[in-house]
């Protein structure tokens, strides 16, 4: 049994490369790397020739934005379906598995109905274990076989990230403020809290829409999801949209005037009362101690 | 300019995820509803683009009869009309879902002309897909370029800007084509008052196509354990202070 996996840096991959074991060994990786610049629809093309060529079981990648983009474009081509971000797999006819929803705040089981499955591992769901590693292929032959059409969409160029402020991904401190916060002028103490940690100010999707913070600032499924060792909530509800981005974070304070409030609930510590006078007090502590 | 956007009406799922008896679907009984997020600047970008440029503009879905409600909020953003590819309220696969927008589409632009950008969001909010756009544009011969959160039409082209980590990966890619879109490409205005009155007389094209069978088949829908986290109370209130510095210290961040 031949399984085809497109691999890339970092540990998402190489939880991929443990699930992709059970459809059949050896792997053969297509490095993400193997077109540059980044062109998607040459990785898809050259996954495609690869699994026809070793009449692959299956084609997996890690379901990181890049490893979901290429197996949409194999998908498409291939006519074959596809299960993005799933967390467990039983190979079988059909292939029953089990796939996050909601950014994770539902899982899904569903069984896959293909001769090739396609399929895609949540990063940070599955366990590393030890076995053989994949074997890369030697992709010239493909890469020179690349149609023109292939390569039209392609990376022509990048744009480094606005500067200033400290990066929410990288963050070991976030301070994040939600509607409970009041007004775009209310995250003036959030601010001063986060500047003397040294943490980055993140907030929920309620503040993105009624403009008071940009949306680099949201953290949440549809925003920035985040893993820092302490995050401070500070009115912020707790919707299921804003939990899926704090999956990653180590210790949650939640600061609510609402006991009931879902991130109370859900936090590690909690503080409650008015973050008007909350925060402030925190900060005048923390100047106090120094 | 001819602009497409595709919407998906989710639920809005508040606090908790509560599952109907059979564990096959949200419980939505007591939820509203909204067009998926990456979605709602789709729209928004679409009628920025036409304000700008002129031309028209057309939202589709594939949904059961209220999601009239998610294509009316689109017109009343400034879409000019819509096509309503109306199911029974059983869910569809991405596969499925991809190819009976390609009939709609092709049926529509044979019928009124080529779309130079159809919007798509990267994925839905709920069934998190990741595969519509790229099976569409695949099916139809164009370029598409994903997760965009620049989109600038230059002439024949359009530039793209895709968020990656440290910074944004630029694509330039002739029209017509198919864009992905994410929260965060823009800020969409609210819908006016009299923008709510125009969008009640705007065209709706419906037609009920046919569900064929998954090949991605839901069994059931499960809500994951908890992390664990066992709230423990700091106090209330500015006397709560000391102890979130004291925290802070033991976590080693300050």
């Amino acid at each position: 049994m031949n399984t085809v996996v497109l691999t890339e840096p970092g540990d998402a991959s190489r939880q991929m490369v443990t699930l992709a074991r059970k459809f059949g060994e050896p792997l053969h990786a297509v490095p993400m790397n193997a077109v540059e610049p980044f062109a998607p629809d040459a990785l898809a093309a050259i996954l495609q020739g690869v699994a026809d060529e070793l009449n692959a079981s299956a084609v997996l990648a890690a379901g990181t934005e890049r490893g979901n983009e290429v197996m949409a474009r194999l998908a498409a081509r291939s006519g074959l379906p596809f299960a993005a971000n799933c967390v467990a797999v039983t190979p079988g006819s059909p292939v029953t598995l089990t796939r996050l929803r909601w950014g994770g705040s539902l899982l899904e089981e569903a069984r896959l109905h293909s001769a090739r499955p396609l399929i895609t591992v949540a990063p940070h769901t599955v366990p590393v274990e030890a076995g053989t590693e994949p074997v890369d292929v030697d992709v010239k032959r493909f890469v020179d076989g690349l149609d023109e059409r292939d390569l039209a969409v392609r990376v022509s160029d990048h744009v480094a990230p606005g500067s200033g402020g400290v990066s929410l991904t990288t963050a070991k401190v976030i301070v994040s403020g939600g509607r409970g916060v009041g007004s775009k002028e209310g995250f003036a103490i959030i601010e001063e809290l986060a500047g003397l940690l040294g943490a980055a100010v993140g907030c929920s999707r309620a503040v993105t829409s009624a403009g008071w913070r940009p949306h680099s600032d949201q953290v949440g499924q549809t925003g920035t999801k985040v893993a820092p060792e302490v995050y401070i909530a500070c009115g912020i509800s707790g919707a299921t949209q804003h939990m899926a981005g704090l999956k990653g974070a180590k210790r949650i304070v939640a600061i609510n005037s609402d006991p009931q409030a879902p991130l109370m609930l859900n936090a590690d510590y909690t503080v409650a009362g008015d973050l008007k006078e909350i925060l402030p007090a925190i900060s005048a502590e923390i100047r106090n101690g120094r | 300019m001819r602009v497409l956007v595709a919407i998906k009406r989710v639920p809005i799922t508040g606090g908790r995820i509560v599952l109907t008896e059979d564990s096959r679907a949200i419980d939505t009984r007591h939820l509203g509803f909204t067009m998926s997020p990456h979605e709602e600047c789709g729209v928004e970008e679409a009628v920025r683009i036409i304000e700008a440029g002129g031309g028209d503009s057309v939202v589709i879905t594939l949904g059961p009869p209220e999601a009239l409600e998610q294509l009316r909020d689109a017109m009343a953003l400034g879409i000019d009309r819509a096509i309503h590819l109306q199911t029974d309220g059983l869910e569809w696969d991405a596969e499925a879902t991809a190819s009976t927008l390609l009939d709609a589409i092709r049926a529509e632009e044979a019928a009124s002309g080529r779309f130079d950008i159809i919007f798509f969001g990267n994925e839905s909010a709920d069934s998190g897909g990741f595969q519509v756009g790229a099976r569409v544009a695949h099916a139809l011969g164009r370029p598409c370029v994903t997760g965009l959160k620049r989109v600038v039409i230059e002439g024949s082209s359009v530039r793209c800007e895709q968020e990656v980590e440290g910074g944004r990966d630029v694509y330039i890619v002739p029209l017509p084509a198919v864009l992905t879109v994410k929260e965060g490409l823009n800020l969409p205005r609210y819908p006016s008052v009299p923008g709510k009155m125009r969008a009640r007389n705007k065209p709706v094209a419906v037609t009920t196509p046919a569900r064929p069978a998954p090949r991605l088949e839901l069994v059931s829908l499960s809500v994951p354990a908890g992390q664990g986290r066992r709230a423990e109370s700091l106090g209330s209130g500015a006397a709560a202070a000391p102890a979130v510095v004291e925290l802070l210290r033991k976590a080693g961040v300050l």
